[in-house]
């Protein structure tokens, strides 16, 4: 209540409603900046871990039978004959997939960038609730802690696929990171969705209840549509995971049969008591991956959406020029986030789930492709006729249209149920969703970075140093994931340890060297903008308050913004976001607090 | 510098992937060897069209990074809306994307028709890491299994008491299959999931614990294949191999007795 005091008493006051100390002015902040910038730099070091593993498994890909001393030094369980064990693959690609969709590309774009620039873009002090918003960092916190530390266990950390299919991961003995890893993953997810859930509850009341005076929905800028979307999509969807999560626990503790039918046979072992009941029985496999893949599907989404809505508002930024088709770009976010979650069974076509089922997930899935599409004309139509300016956050965003039209197109295979008969569980789904999801959410992320620097550290990044990461980022993310195509279509499965045990794939070991080769240069690339990101928050150029001559809210006010984000009055706004280059004014671009032009309506 | 970083642009994305095309087109789906050749052409047709969509976007996309970038004294143009394009656009994007739809569904509902009646039945069950085969035998019925009594010896448990099993043909990672005659594969499993996968036929199904799931085709060629999972079963996923021996159908029953031997 003491915000909804300041947003409208004496604003000037603000500034001074800020706690003095450190302690509570930059760890337990209750300021939704500094929240902003802890999630945004917990994801990024999370990054940095999950980005290791798939170094590691890379390599492994690449030279399955190559004896790494040097490996075996840094991490003598995983090599503990020289060689990479397998029961430690396995836990490469669990963990790199869990802690890259969750705790980086979940994270990052959402709940890091969602925290600094909704009250900057809708004109509010503050969230809506700034104890709640710091809880959620802190439970998120919590949930990094619980996974980081599943490495350390004995077994080491859960092996059964980022996605967890049961009975692998019902089974303590049915793969080692089956123990105590997969608990641990459990419970951390657990932790990271009740973070999530707090956090999209604060997005949706500030979004509809705290925006300016003038600052109509139909005014909102892309980003903040996007925000809105994925808050929405995790409070609906992840309620699934939370429940599936937990009845998984409970058929690992607890001897229930959620997932577990009767009949099993371990090491041909029949899992049965000592009189000879079954251990389990009526579960069935498929229920989790139901449940898993309701929210599986829109949380593809969630990672998306707010990149597309960084794009658009930097795309129009450096173009100088007016968002192409605002109401359709609105309008095709509005369906993608439908569509979403009527199409998550086309993970399942070859599950055992009945065929006519798959027919309707397949007319889902193709369907929408058509908002996708739209998304990627009116970008183009934006680019035509515009005034490109190359700064670096301009090329993230070119990026992700290249990106988003590359990995969209590669979705209509997959669409196609009888063509992902041959795809299904290849490398050609893993090019597809690194292109389209991991990829435009990435770059999505590093073009925001670059693009409001200035409203996280009141400092701009530096162009060179951003400029080289980006080109080097942009030829080896290609070069990386867009031959794997190829690798798919040959037949390579995923999750192999050693694919050359088969006849069939041994002509491919050359095309994994190469990809191995591109993604380690992919990999060190990274560290121009770990490098850069340090030295400019400290030492970067000192922004002013606009420096890109953007329409936002964000840029009304000092960069970077004080406690109380306005150090007077908040503005208030007389139009949309992208009026760049109107005819009738001489400036390029009218700032949507501007005073309304004559003939303009209201 | 401007024009620059817009070529670069274009030079990066179309060339790029260009060269890699060029460079890596060797590899391509294996042989086919069923009758399943109908996924084939339906790779092909969207590797046309999806090929031609991308060119042309990201030729699109890169000329007007170039064409486009900043000069003195440029100024964009005031163009944010036109209700006839954007219908345009969206309407041919839905008409196109609405024929692979009605091929596809059509494709899929082929594929998952009920096997013909002179099928073949071949049960294969997933172990880890090991794929359990099993015929009829002469009188064409599989004996019942139960899963308490699975053991070393015998992994899928059969009922040795069952008059149906005492002519059950029983093989371990091997496959027979005579050629033209279509075949109906059950699938189970007797721990986690795994995925039957003949990548040189086209056809890949999930084995289920507690389901029984299956898939239909027809090979049409004699030769040596090999079956893979496609579904992470655990550490020996990588490894768990098997292979498909399509045998003359006049030879069948005489090479899968010779195979029963051993």
């Amino acid at each position: 209540m003491a915000h909804a005091e300041a947003s409208h008493g004496e604003a000037h006051a603000a500034e001074g409603h800020a706690p003095q100390r450190f302690i509570w002015r930059y760890v337990f902040s209750k300021d939704h900046k500094v929240i902003g910038i802890q999630y945004y730099v917990t994801a990024m070091l999370m990054a940095l871990v999950a980005g290791l593993l798939a170094m590691l498994i890379r390599v492994q890909l690449a030279w399955p039978e190559k004896d790494f001393p040097f490996l075996q030094k840094i991490v003598p369980a995983g090599y503990s004959s020289g060689f990479m064990n397998p029961e430690f693959y396995a836990m490469l690609f669990t963990m790199h997939g869990t802690i890259m969709v969750f705790f980086v590309l979940s994270t990052a774009p959402v709940s890091g960038f969602g925290n600094i620039l909704i009250p900057l873009q809708v004109g509010a002090r503050d969230m809506a609730f700034p104890f709640l918003n710091g809880l959620s960092f802190w439970t998120f916190l919590v949930g990094c802690v619980v996974i980081l530390s599943s490495f350390f266990v004995a077994a080491g950390a859960a092996a059964a696929g980022w996605t967890s299919y049961p009975p692998l991961s019902a089974l303590p003995s049915a793969v080692p990171g089956s123990n105590m890893g997969q608990t641990l993953w459990i419970v951390g997810m657990v932790f990271f969705i009740a973070s999530f859930t707090m956090g999209g509850l604060n997005f949706v009341t500030t979004i509809l209840n705290l925006r300016t005076k003038g600052l109509a929905m139909t005014r909102l800028p892309l980003t903040m549509w996007s925000m809105f979307l994925v808050a929405i999509l995790g409070l609906l969807a992840f309620p699934a995971l939370t429940a599936a999560s937990l009845m998984l626990l409970f058929d690992r503790h607890l001897g229930t049969s959620f997932f577990l039918p009767a009949g099993l046979v371990l090491n041909n072992q029949p899992l049965v008591s000592a009189a000879g009941v079954p251990l389990h029985q009526g579960g069935s496999p498929l229920l989790w991956q139901h449940l898993f893949w309701f929210l599986g599907h829109p949380e593809v989404y969630i990672l998306m959406l707010p990149a597309l809505g960084f794009t658009s508002d930097i795309l129009t930024t450096f173009c100088r020029k007016a968002l192409f088709g605002y109401r359709a770009m609105v309008g095709a976010m509005l369906a993608i986030a439908g569509l979403s979650f009527v199409v998550w069974g086309h993970h399942m076509f070859l599950s055992g789930m009945s065929p006519y089922l798959g027919m309707a997930f397949a007319v889902g899935t193709i369907l929408i492709a058509v908002p996708s599409a739209v998304k990627v004309f009116n970008w183009l139509a934006t680019l035509w006729r515009s005034r490109i300016q190359y700064r670096t956050p301009m090329l993230w965003a070119l990026g992700v249209v290249s990106l988003f039209i590359s990995g969209g197109l590669s979705g209509v295979w997959l669409g196609q149920s009888a063509v992902d008969i041959q795809l299904h569980d290849t490398m050609f789904v893993v090019a597809h969703f690194h292109l389209i999801m991991a990829g435009a959410a990435l770059f999505g992320v590093f073009g925001a970075t670059a693009y409001w620097f200035p409203k996280m550290f009141g400092r701009l990044m530096n162009e060179p140093l951003g400029k080289a990461h980006f080109w080097l980022t942009f030829i080896t993310y290609y070069g990386t994931f867009f031959p794997m195509h190829y690798v798919g279509i040959t037949g390579q499965m995923r999750r192999i340890y050693d694919p050359y045990q088969y006849d069939f794939l041994k002509s491919l070991q050359p095309i994994n060297q190469f990809i191995t080769v591109s993604a380690i240069l992919l990999g060190a690339s990274q560290i121009l903008f770990f490098v850069n990101f340090f030295w400019s928050a400290f030492k970067g150029k000192k922004a002013e308050e606009n420096p890109w001559h953007a329409n936002g809210l964000e840029w009304t006010t000092p960069s970077p913004p004080p406690h109380g984000n306005w150090p007077g009055a908040i503005p208030e706004v007389h139009r949309w976001p992208y009026e760049y280059s109107p005819p009738d004014t001489e400036a390029d671009h009218v700032m949507q607090t501007d005073p309304p032009r004559p003939g303009e309506g209201h | 510098m401007a024009k620059v970083e817009g070529l670069l642009f274009a030079l990066a994305t179309v060339v790029l992937v260009a060269v890699a095309t060029f460079y890596f087109t060797k590899p391509w789906l294996p042989p086919l060897h069923s009758d399943r050749g109908a996924i084939d052409t339906a790779i092909f047709w969207t590797l046309l069209v999806t090929g031609i969509v991308f060119i042309v976007t990201n030729l699109l996309l890169a000329w007007f990074s170039y064409r486009f970038a900043d000069a003195p004294g440029a100024r964009a143009a005031y163009w944010h809306d036109n209700p006839r394009l954007e219908w345009t656009w969206t309407l041919v994007t839905a008409a196109i994307l609405a024929v692979f739809l009605f091929k596809a569904l059509g494709l899929w509902a082929k594929v998952n028709a009920a096997a013909p009646d002179d099928a073949l039945v071949v049960e294969v069950t997933g172990q880890q890491f090991a794929w359990n085969v099993r015929y009829a035998g002469k009188d064409g019925r599989l004996g019942r299994t139960d899963h308490t009594q699975a053991s070393q010896e015998n992994p899928i448990g059969l009922v040795k008491e069952d008059p149906a099993s005492a002519d059950d043909v029983l093989l371990l990672n091997q496959l027979y299959l005579p050629q033209g005659r279509p075949v109906r594969v059950q699938l189970r499993s007797m721990d986690v999931l795994h995925s039957f996968f003949l990548p040189h036929f086209r056809v890949k199904q999930d084995a289920v614990p507690g389901m029984n799931t299956h898939t239909w085709f027809t090979p049409t060629q004699t030769g040596d294949f090999e079956i893979a999972c496609a579904e992470h079963c655990g550490l020996g996923h990588y490894r768990m191999r098997g292979q498909v021996h399509v045998v003359p159908a006049a030879d069948f029953e005489a090479r899968l007795a010779e195979a029963a031997q051993f």
